[in-house]
């Protein structure tokens, strides 16, 4: 492993958004040429990864060299410099893997639009940005990655932007990020004031060394940790700030797929785990986890009541970010990840699956409006089956032995968390069985315009739905295998502190309950919704709680957004703007025009007048010389 | 002859001119009292450098001549273009300087 | 009373009132006679202070060149009396005399104080003053004030030129 190694895996994508980006006008007369461009940047970065991922599973030592320094002061300086170690490896696999299948995917679904160029350059620009994010060997390269990411997810969502509701989530999501991220650099510059350096190293050794009682005290490391927890739940859309996410969907379905569902939302998760000593010490591990399972309740309860099938995957992503939270809060921070790993494959998967269907149904989103489409995709069909079992946790498919692992590792630590998740895991699956019994299965109600062509995704766009399928499946039996003893954890054990919640219990037992509870939620899928349609009318308060998402857009909007909105209006712009400021720059205009208009009648035009004056002025002047000096 | 005669006269001939340019609306007439100015000051020149038995007061007064001269051609030559613009060479007619 | 006072008082009376007149008069050839009366009684002034050459001058250049070239205006252009009516109404007229007068009074003052305690009275030849020659004025001209008088020339060049432009331009504006 070398740093030119790095730096190709690096730049690559930024070449690909360069070329998309700056030419991208003369590329528009062939379209697959810029979106081929794009996925072979991506592709570069795969192969760059892959080298890095065999080079350490071969033994290599963790990689941390500096590039060149970027920013140096007297007392500070900060670097352009890259940590490379398991936990790197696996996000750097994930990134590009799921993120070349998507470039590929959106070839085939991008077809035709006018952005075509664009949307391969902020793809592919998103893709650098987040590579900076796991690739920097300090928070300040992190932040600008984490800043790069938003930025991108921000572009992408308003994509579409002669759509009103989509600028407007695309700022909706911004605006959340920025409280996020605020949080996140006051984390940043806690640390700095403990630490006077912001690397990873740097930081962990001295922490490791309780050197780190300089700033608030004792209480040094749980300020900042919490501080960069705000900036993760900004980030990875949990309680309170998750409402982005699901607005998020109005972007293109493949952005969904990576950007909000596989790879920048979880980035708050890789924040954490990249933390993890920080987090040991300070014991805010505790708070993470517990923001995390209401996350993951709260959300999923949320999507048993929505038609919208984006909706209802958007709010199983927030659910399942909340399960990585608990893995990480709780000590286990391999699983947390592996969960990432797993979740980042069948989720992209099923966002893709979601986008075929779309595709296929004239940008239909409404499940109430499909039905009976296993006959007409069948390659869709079985593709999100995958994804659904998978993340229902049905035996030995990868959601199973992911989450399996966050919920033993939670018993260990709280068997109240460990109750919430379990219910959660039972909610998870009837909600995706909900949808695939509504959507593929019974009878069919596409409108008969829409059934008419109503037919299987292209190639470009199925073949990676069937890659994707296979890791969907199986990754979680390869690499899970063995629970805690697994092939994951000895990979990324070197990166970790020591799990001090020893697992107890026996592992097996927790297994069959997991499954149980899953198997229990599709039985209770099938029998509610395989042949019924949900109604269009809520039942009950409860229901209609759900349905309105615990109108907490509408507390949002009533408690923040009005107010401000209103402070801004009558305050700000009405009397501070219009009145004081306004005020001062028209009033000296004013003083001046009316000075002006006095002396303008000296103005006379008058010769004589003047001349006057001046001998007024000779007078005078001798007079004072002569009598008075 | 004391020199005093001389310069008073020369106040009063100078006084005379200022009074002609603050009262006369007529361009050429104020013209004619920037002249007379002039000439009272010639006459102060000449008789100091009597008085003081040097020549360059009168070098000096010479001088005034020739700047007088260019003077007058001039500002004849502009009371000339402004009369065919405007058919008058009343100073109160011409002001466009009126703010 | 010697010839001399004589002489003063006279030249000094017609300068002073030809100066008057200039002012005086409604009809400006009037007042352009009135000044070249006023001008050949300078010259007078000039000759009894021994100042011949200056004299000489004052009669060719003011009185025949210059005066020549007023006359020539205000015939060429037809004038005629201005109205009396104009803006400037007599209220300014009057304070514009009070200045002046305050303005001469100054002057004498200054004229009276100089002649009392300054470094002219204590300069002033006793009895009978020195001629100043042509000559001494041509060897300063050429000498010492060299420089101005060559600016000088400059000036009567420039003053040439500009003539022409002014009045050229007029003429091309007519056709």
């Amino acid at each position: 492993m070398s740093i030119e190694l790095i730096v190709v895996l690096l730049v690559a994508p930024l070449v690909g958004f360069l070329i998309n980006g700056l030419f991208g006008k003369w590329l528009k007369g062939s379209e697959k040429l810029s979106g081929w461009i794009g996925a072979l940047a991506v592709l570069v970065s795969l192969v760059c990864s892959i080298i890095v991922f065999a080079s350490l599973h071969g033994g290599a030592a963790p990689f941390d060299e500096t590039l060149y320094e970027w920013i140096t002061g007297e007392s500070f300086a900060f670097n352009i410099g890259f940590h490379v170690d398991a936990l790197t490896a696996v996000m750097l696999l994930v990134i590009t893997g799921v993120g070349f299948l998507i470039h590929v995917y959106s070839i085939g679904y991008m077809h035709g639009d006018e952005g075509y160029t664009r949307y391969f350059a902020y793809l592919n620009l998103f893709v650098f940005a987040m590579l900076i994010l796991v690739l920097g060997n300090n928070y300040l390269m992190m932040f600008v990655g984490w800043e790069g990411v938003g930025l991108c997810s921000y572009l992408l969502i308003g994509f579409w932007y002669d759509k009103q509701s989509a600028t407007d989530a695309g700022k909706k999501a911004f605006i959340m990020n920025r409280i996020g991220d605020f949080g996140f650099l006051l984390g940043m510059f806690t640390l700095f004031a403990a630490f006077g350096t912001l690397d990873f190293g740097t930081i962990f050794d001295a922490a490791e060394a309780d050197n780190f009682q300089k700033v608030f005290g004792a209480s040094t490391l749980v300020i900042a940790t919490l501080l960069l927890f705000v900036g993760a739940i900004g980030k990875s859309a949990q309680i309170p700030l998750y409402v982005w996410l699901p607005d998020a969907m109005e972007g293109p379905t493949p952005v969904s797929a990576l950007i909000h569902a596989a790879t920048m939302v979880t980035a708050g998760v890789y924040m954490i785990a990249r933390s993890a000593v920080l987090y040991e010490i300070a014991h805010t591990g505790q708070v993470v986890a517990w923001i995390g399972v209401l996350t993951a309740f709260f959300a999923a309860t949320i999507a048993l009541t929505q038609n919208d099938i984006k909706r209802i995957l958007a709010y199983s992503t927030v659910s399942q970010l909340g399960y990585m939270f608990v893995g990480v809060g709780v000590g286990a921070y391999a699983s947390g990840i592996f969960h990432l790993v797993t979740h980042a494959f069948f989720k992209g998967l099923m966002f893709l699956t979601a986008g075929s269907v779309m595709h296929a149904m004239a940008n239909e989103l409404d499940m109430r409006k499909m039905g009976g489409l296993k006959s007409k995709m069948p390659i869709t069909h079985w593709t999100f089956l995958v994804g659904a079992l998978a993340i229902a946790g049905f035996p030995f498919l990868s959601g199973f032995w992911s989450k399996d692992e966050i919920l033993h590792s939670a018993w260990g630590s709280s068997p109240i968390i460990y109750g919430i998740g379990l219910v959660t895991a039972f909610l998870t699956a009837f909600y995706m069985f909900r949808l695939i019994f509504v959507t593929f299965y019974g009878e069919s109600r596409v409108d008969s315009e829409v059934a008419s062509h109503l037919h299987e995704s292209p190639p470009v766009m199925w073949v990676p739905l069937a890659i994707l399928a296979i890791p969907s499946a199986l990754i979680g039996l390869l690499l899970g295998w063995g629970g805690h003893d697994s092939w994951f954890h000895h990979f990324t054990k070197s990166v970790f502190p020591d799990a001090h919640h020893d697992a107890s219990g026996n592992v097996i037992v927790f297994m069959v309950i997991s499954s149980v509870v899953g198997l229990a939620g599709i039985a209770f899928a099938w029998r509610r919704y395989s042949k019924r349609v949900p109604s269009d009318e809520p039942t009950g308060a409860l229901h209609r709680l759900l349905t309105n998402k615990y109108y907490v857009d509408e507390v949002y909007n009533t408690l923040i957004v009005q107010p401000v909105k209103n402070g801004s209006q009558f305050l700000l712009w009405k009397l501070v703007d219009n009145g004081i400021i306004d005020g001062i720059v028209n009033g000296v205009a004013a003083l001046i025009r009316f000075v002006g208009g006095l002396l303008r009648r000296l103005q006379t035009g008058l010769v004589q007048a003047y001349i006057i004056s001046m001998v007024l002025g000779i007078v005078l002047f001798l007079a004072y010389y002569l009598f008075f000096t | 002859m004391a020199l005093e005669y001389y310069l008073v006269l020369s106040a009063l001939l100078f006084t005379t001119g200022v009074i002609g340019v603050l009262i006369r609306r007529n361009a050429i007439i104020i013209f004619m009292c920037i002249e007379l100015m002039l000439n009272a000051a010639n006459l102060a020149f000449v008789a100091i450098s009597r008085s003081l038995g040097e020549a360059t007061g009168q070098v000096f007064v010479f001088f005034v001549m020739t700047v007088a001269a260019a003077e007058v051609a001039i500002g004849l030559a502009i009371i000339v273009s402004v009369f065919k613009h405007r058919q008058t060479i009343n100073v109160d007619e011409v002001n466009s300087l009126k703010g | 009373m010697n010839p001399e006072q004589i002489l003063f008082i006279l030249f000094g009376a017609v300068s002073l009132i030809g100066a008057i007149a200039v002012i005086s008069f409604r009809h400006p050839i009037y007042s352009a006679l009135s000044l070249i009366v006023t001008f050949f009684a300078q010259a007078g002034l000039f000759v009894l202070l021994g100042a011949h050459f200056v004299a000489a001058a004052q009669v060719i250049v003011y009185a025949g060149a210059i005066m020549v070239l007023f006359l020539f205006v205000i015939m060429l252009l037809n004038l005629g009396t201005l109205s009396v009516k104009g803006a400037m109404g007599s209220k300014l007229k009057g304070f514009a005399i009070i200045l002046g007068i305050l303005f001469a009074a100054e002057g004498i003052y200054i004229a009276v104080k100089a002649m009392n305690d300054t470094a002219v009275a204590a300069a002033e030849p006793a009895t009978e003053a020195v001629t100043i020659t042509t000559y001494q004025i041509g060897e300063l001209l050429f000498s010492k004030y060299l420089l101005p008088f060559e600016v000088t020339s400059l000036i009567l060049l420039a003053a040439l030129i500009g003539v022409i432009v002014l009045v050229k331009r007029e003429s091309q504006e007519e056709n």
